[in-house]
Formats: structure tokens, sequence, C-alpha cells
């Protein structure tokens, strides 16, 4: 095992939609998005965002594209002009959840990294 | 007449206040058939309604109308149309100053369509006893909780009527409320002669136009890996070469900054993604999940193979409305100690409002240590770094309350620990929170409107 941060492996873009937003990660590799698929679960998301992502977290996948798509819900502070946040559409929770530490089989990271 | 192939349509504004040079340096350097301009995000729908009901010749986009002035002559010369979401609240008005920038250019011969019939507002009883309920999409809210308080309310158009305006010749296409890919696949369904049931095309159009609806982001900015982009200050913005089959190639003019990769391209694919394979738009439900995508030389990407099904029956309508107010003010604070030193700063200022009988529920307070780990909370460790940045702000029915607030974050200057400064912008005021309200309302009731001059 490989302790490693999702950035090695994966980068990401997120935005707002009304007080939720989403955090979509592209793997760098077919093995890589397999491995995701498997271990980057909701829950484990919804951890890692506790302090910002007050609901639920929902997952999509979009296997074409290698990549996962997060909703966070009740992440924004109402979101749009209710919100007091600074970041108030999300727009860095992309980049939050690449610092996310894994870890991973030293054979799957050596195919998944960038 | 045989459809032009590639066809080229770039989007040089991302929303209202994208910088002036993306359009601007699209026309100038290359070739271009289409250029659109997206100007409406939820909020600024009821901007416009305020100024419209101030001034009746307000409530449009006027930087459209500076921009005009700038790409116009270029436009008219390489018989680059222009599609823009730039009518807001009042397309007649925005036409109106249309017609007088092509005057003041010494231009003629232009033809400039109008593309309506989204505003609601007026419409909104008529609707309710149709049997329309407007309740919140997000919790199922009846519209009455928010009676008298709504500010505007838009139907989200397609993209037929968009092509309609350029069936009948226009040459700029003013639109109010549309959805922004529409923008692009309007011209693809004019130029291409595609058909209402054409949906696997009608798809492809609309990932297109949701690739290049932020301008910039599917070229390089915004990218995870920045530091493989080169040339950020000379950004290109996107350019599709659509075909008619449905395929398509992103790319941009040559010789600009930033980069075109399958990396960049599917960043824009993941942003505001909700459900992939339920893409809804008034057209069509695009498939994300059917997209492919190949490199295709230097800063051009194909993308591929994009399925569509059916749309549903119905629009989505943006209602906003008037829910309270809000303040935000900030203080700097430097070190020593500057992230214990902006705790008690922001202690003082609840104390202090508490002391004169103004108080805040927790949920409408914010609190925010910049620099120490805000955008990061709770994922990155809290530091305790040379200065901070004291952000602190509420929210309120009571304007009175809110602004009270405003009135005690300065004074901590000479009344709070050393080292508190950067007080600049003074005074923070209350000001309007636009609440917004995602409904739905039937196809059938909403009639778009397309409207034709020459000047």
């Amino acid at each position: 095992m490989e302790r490693i941060r999702l950035s090695e492996i994966a980068h990401a873009r997120s935005g707002d939609k009304g007080d939720a937003s989403n955090a979509g990660i592209v793997a760098y590799s077919r093995e890589g998005y397999e491995w995701l698929q498997q271990h980057l679960t909701p829950e484990r998301v919804q951890q890692h965002f506790h302090a910002i992502c007050k609901g639920p977290v929902e997952r999509y996948e979009v296997p074409n594209l290698l990549a996962l798509n997060f909703i966070l819900h009740d992440s924004l502070g109402g979101g749009g002009s209710e919100s007091l946040k600074t970041d108030a559409q999300g727009k860095t929770h992309g980049l939050g959840l690449l610092q996310m530490e894994l870890d991973v089989p030293e054979a799957i990271f050596g195919q998944a990294r960038k | 007449m045989t459809p032009r192939s590639p066809l080229l349509i770039a989007n040089g504004q991302g929303f209202w206040g994208d910088s002036i040079l993306g359009p601007i340096r699209l026309v100038r350097e290359g070739p271009l058939h289409y250029l659109t301009l997206d100007y409406l995000a939820e909020v600024t729908m009821s901007i416009m309604q305020k100024l419209k009901s101030r001034n009746p010749g307000a409530g449009y986009a006027t930087d459209f109308i500076e921009m005009l002035a700038r790409i116009l002559p270029i436009c008219k010369e390489k018989g680059i149309k222009i599609i823009a979401s730039a009518g807001g609240v009042n397309s007649a008005a925005c036409m109106h100053a249309t017609g007088e920038v092509i005057k003041k250019l010494g231009l003629s011969g232009l033809k400039v369509a109008t593309v309506t019939g989204d505003d609601v507002l007026s419409r909104l009883t008529e609707l309710k006893q149709q049997g329309e309920s407007f309740k919140n999409l997000d919790d199922g809210r009846p519209l009455a909780e928010v009676a008298g308080k709504i500010t505007s309310a838009n139907a989200y158009l397609g993209a037929f009527p968009v092509a309609e305006a350029l069936n009948r010749g226009a040459d700029i296409v003013i639109c109010g409320r549309v959805t922004d890919p529409s923008l692009v696949l309007g011209p693809m369904i004019h130029e291409f002669g595609w058909q209402p049931e054409d949906f696997d095309q009608l798809a492809a159009g609309t990932v297109a136009g949701h690739i290049v609806e932020c301008g910039a982001q599917c070229t390089g900015a915004n990218y995870t890996n920045w530091h493989e982009i080169e040339d950020f200050a000379h950004i290109g913005y996107p350019i599709v070469e659509a075909h008619p089959g449905g395929e398509f190639f992103i790319t941009k003019h040559h010789g600009t900054g930033g980069k075109v990769s399958v990396d960049t391209v599917t960043s824009q694919l993941v942003y505001e993604m909700g459900d992939p394979r339920r893409y809804l738009t008034p057209d069509v439900i695009a498939d994300f999940t059917s997209i492919q995508l190949a490199p295709a030389g230097v800063d051009r990407v194909r993308v591929y193979g994009i399925k569509g099904a059916a749309p549903t029956k119905f629009l989505k309508v943006s209602v906003s409305y008037e829910s309270g107010y809000k303040a935000v003010g900030q203080l700097t604070i430097s070190g020593p100690e500057a992230l214990a030193k902006a705790r008690l700063c922001a202690e003082i200022i609840w104390k202090r409002l508490e002391f004169d009988g103004v108080t805040f529920a927790e949920a409408n307070k914010c609190v925010e240590f910049l620099g120490a780990g805000v955008c990061h909370e709770g994922i990155v460790p809290a530091m305790d770094p040379p200065e901070i940045v004291l952000r602190v702000g509420v929210k309120d029915k009571d304007k009175t309350k809110v602004n009270r607030f405003g009135m005690e974050i300065v004074p901590l200057v000479t009344s709070g620990p050393p080292g508190v400064t950067g007080f600049a912008g003074g005074r923070p005021k209350a000001t309007e929170i636009i609440s917004y309200w995602p409904a739905l309302v039937g196809k059938d009731k909403i009639e778009p409107h397309v409207e034709l001059a020459e000047f």
C-alpha cells in the first residue's frame, strides 16, 4: 500500500447547484477510475467534508469520462445570494476533495498516477 | 443550400462581467460564423426587473451594447452573426439600443431579432388558475409562501426560437431567458436543418453548448494542473467546429494562450453536473454517459457518440423573490497570534451587539478567518499565519438590525486587540437578498415569440 493524495491520480472541478455543490473528479487512467469507483464512496467524501457539507452526499458514475460526480447537499450556506460564505458557489470544493489521503495498492498506483 | 461544414461557433462571454477581450479577440483573430454571448445568471433577471421598474428603458445587459460598439464593424465585414442572452427582461429596449449603435457606427442593412415569451411574471396568476402550481422543485413548498415578494419569473426557452430568428435572416439575435446551450444549439439547428425529433443531434449540440458556455473554462482556465497552461493572459476562448451528423470538435484560435485537451474539456463537462444520464433541456434529454472524447491535433478535441432522448413536457421556471437583508464586512489582523486575536474580535462584535439588544440566529451569522483555512475547513489543519482577514456577516428580515451590525466592525481598530487594520470599504450596509425558487411550467403554456427589425 502507498499513502497518496487523490490529486496524484485524478483532477477535479466543482461548482454550485442551488444549496448543493458538485465536485467532479476525473481519473487519469482506467485503472485509477476502477479503483476509485470501488473505494471513493459517498460516505468517505461526506466524512472528508464534515465541516463544510451538512447534508447527504450523492454519487454518480460517468465511466466514459473516467469521472465520479459528487453532489454535496447543504454545503453552501444557503447558496446563491443567500449565502454569507466566501466560497458561496463551491468553486474550491474540487481542490478540497483532491486533498484526500488514500491508501492505494502499489501496482494500482503505478498505473493510475498522472 | 449546402450547410457549412464545419460550422464555426464561438462563445465569448461566460457570464455578465466576463472579460471584454474574449469576444473582441475571437472575431479578430480567426475565422468564425457565429459568436455567442451569455449574460444571464439566475439573480440577474431579478436585478433587471428592478432596474426596469425604475426606468422603462432599462432591464437588459448594457455591457452588450458597449461590446457591440467594439465588434460590430468587424462582424459585419466577416459576416459573423451574434447571438446573445442580453435581452434580460427588456429585449425590446435592448433591440432599440442595438439599432442606435448600428446607426452610430455608420452601418446599415443589419437585421436584429428578439426572442421573448420567457417572462411570466405578469402571467403567474393566470397560469396558476390554469393549474400550474409552481411548487418549489427542491423542497416542494407552495409558491404562496413567497406571495408578494416575487421579483421575477422566467421560463427557460430552448434553441428552436433562436433557430427561427436565424431562419428569418437575423444577423443579431437578442434573447431573454433561454438555456445557456441554446445559444450554440440554435445556429446548428438553423444551418443543418435539425428537426425536433433528431434527439442525438440535439443532444450533441447541447453538449457543445455546455462545454463552451463558461468561456475559457474549457480552454485551460480553472484546470487543476494550472502549471501546464501557458499564457493565461492571452487565453483563447472556445470554438466549436460543428458537423451536420452531430460530431464536433472543440478548439481555439491559433496563437492564443491556454490549452484544449481531453482533460481540459472533461473538466468542463463535469462542471455543475447533476445526474449525468439526464441533462434536461427544453429540446432534449442529453446523456453525458454517452460522450466520447479523443485528441485531434494541437489544441483540438473530437467529441462524438452522443445520445439524446425526447424532452419532458415541462420547462424550468426561475422565480426570484426578496428574502431579507445581509451585510458582510472585514478587518485585517496582523500577528503575532493573529488567529487568537481574530477570534477575540469576532466575539467582541457579537457581545457588543447583544449588549445593545441585537442578536442573530446562529445560522444567520458567518465568521471566517481567511488565511487560516476557510475554503477547505476540516480538510487542511487551521493555521496561525502572519496575518488574517476576519470576515463577518449576518442576514435577517430586519434591515435596521443588519445595518446596526455593520456599525460594530470598524470600531475594533481602536477598541480591540492590537494590530487591527484594513477596514477599507468602511461600514458595510444592508443589501437585499434575492432568493431563487426553481419550478416547472407546462410547455404548452409558453409561446416563444420572435420579432425582427432592420437597421
